[in-house]
């Protein structure tokens, strides 16, 4: 967490002063980056492979670039479906089904989807 | 990209319809005339403006500035150094004298565009790469690895001396012949891996898209320009270290090289481009 260099000094105070409570936003925060990580590592999500993502370099072109992923899927329960088995929406897709071929662990998709909503 | 959505669900609607599944004609009578024209009819359709032998060019063939460096390429190409040692390899006589011209029609040359073919004494495809293994093999000579610069060399020579002739497949009337067609086709569609891919995924559904920084090649004429001279690694390739690439990126274990099923998916990927050019050895970003 310490090492987030955008983590506002008001979260940080925050997070000295209550140290044992948890404050929801920067949970958010840190899972979201966690997620981002996740989802650029060419080990892991890589998808940058197919999506054009904010802050990614050589995105390629096979998926949709992902943006306004908050407007577009309110409910987080599509994404977590959607990262989970995209084949079950579109048995044709080339997407890779990240949580039924056990690419991803639910903790990691969940974190991906942390990531996905602040698009 | 609701248009480009629109367009890539019709064709993986079109190549399901087309191409792959086809359970009740898969389970009777393979039918490799109607496949091929089908195959050829869907990427002539995606691709319009593509004259059939400009398929043979791969990646370059899909977008215009990398076409525009493969023909600077062509000026210097960096496939001139393999072609003169094949060229050299293929004159040189074994220990007992023979050559490779000896194993093959014609003295090997201009026979590119027969390969493979299904040998109906042995009942099997006989690939480029293995027959010159088994020439090597019946002079005393060790094979050489097929995935490396000695087979590309070879290979990359008897292209060279076929370039422009079509390819030119045969299913002879065996049933085994068909059979080999078929379970390299099948092999083709089949979705494996971790990532869910099969070949069809990347070179039918996506030809032409960026993956990463790559741009993908049609299937259609995907074997004529081979071996490939590739800048990204820094050498040559012979068709079995590009299959067995494409299966290890897709986190699949690959087979060996020129394990049966690589050889019929070869005979099938082949026959499927009859009448495009042999246009190798080729070179790649
Ligand atoms: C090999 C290609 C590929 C990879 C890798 C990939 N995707 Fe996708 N993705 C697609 C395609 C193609 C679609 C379009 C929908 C479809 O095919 O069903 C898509 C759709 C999506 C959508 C819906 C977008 C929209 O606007 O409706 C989301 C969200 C998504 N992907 C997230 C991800 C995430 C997160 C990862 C990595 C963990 C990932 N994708 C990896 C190909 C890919
Ligand atoms: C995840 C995507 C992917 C899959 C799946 C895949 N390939 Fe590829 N393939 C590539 C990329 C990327 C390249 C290099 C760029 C290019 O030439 O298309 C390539 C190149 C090739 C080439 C050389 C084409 C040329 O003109 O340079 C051949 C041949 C080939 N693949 C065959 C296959 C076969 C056979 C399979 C299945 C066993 C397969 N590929 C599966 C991504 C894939």
């Amino acid at each position: 967490m310490i090492a987030i260099p955008s983590m506002r000094p008001i979260l940080i105070l925050a997070l000295l002063a209550g140290a044992a409570v948890s404050t929801p936003p920067a949970r958010a925060q840190s899972a979201a980056a966690e997620g981002q990580k996740i989802a650029f590592d060419r080990g892991k999500g890589n998808c940058l492979t197919c999506h054009d993502i904010r802050g990614g370099d050589l995105p390629g072109t096979i998926g949709p670039q992902l943006k306004d992923i908050k407007s577009k899927y309110p409910d987080r329960n599509d994404l977590v479906a959607i990262v989970t088995d995209e084949t079950k929406r579109n048995p044709q897709t080339v997407m890779p089904p990240f949580g039924r071929n056990r690419i991803l662990s639910e903790q990691e998709i969940n974190a991906v989807v942390d990531f996905l909503q602040t698009l | 990209m609701i248009m480009r959505l629109a367009i890539s669900f019709v064709s993986a609607a079109l190549v399901l319809a087309a191409l792959a599944a086809q359970p009740a004609i898969a389970a009777d009578t393979p039918n490799p005339v109607a496949d091929a024209k089908a195959f050829q009819k869907f990427f002539t359709n995606k691709f319009p403006q593509l004259k059939p032998e400009d398929f043979a060019n791969g990646p370059y063939s899909m977008n215009e500035d990398l076409h525009r460096q493969w023909e600077e390429k062509e000026q210097f190409p960096p496939y001139e150094f393999a072609l003169e040692t094949g060229k050299q390899m293929f004159a040189t006589p074994f220990k007992n004298g023979k050559t490779y011209g000896d194993c093959f029609p014609n003295q090997g040359i201009g026979i590119r565009q027969d390969y493979p073919y299904f040998d109906e004494r042995e009942g099997k495809v006989i690939t480029l790469e293995l027959a010159l293994n088994r020439c090597r093999e019946a002079n005393g000579e060790l094979p050489f690895s097929y995935v490396k610069d000695e087979m590309a060399s070879l290979t990359a020579y008897m292209a060279f001396t076929s370039r422009g002739k079509p390819f030119d497949i045969k299913i002879p009337d065996d049933p085994r012949a068909l059979e080999a067609y078929q379970k390299g086709k099948e092999y083709f569609y089949t979705r494996r891996g971790q990532l869910n891919f099969s070949c069809a995924t990347c070179h039918v559904q996506e030809p032409g898209e960026r993956i990463r920084a790559e741009i993908l090649a049609p299937a259609l004429g995907i074997l004529n320009a081979m071996p490939i001279y590739r800048s990204e690694w820094s050498g040559m390739g012979t068709i079995s270290r590009r299959f067995t690439t494409c299966n290890s990126q897709i986190r699949g274990v690959p087979l060996s090289p020129q394990d049966e099923e690589y050889r019929d998916l070869e005979y099938y990927l082949s026959y499927v481009s009859n009448g495009l050019p042999i246009s190798g050895p080729g070179a790649r970003p």
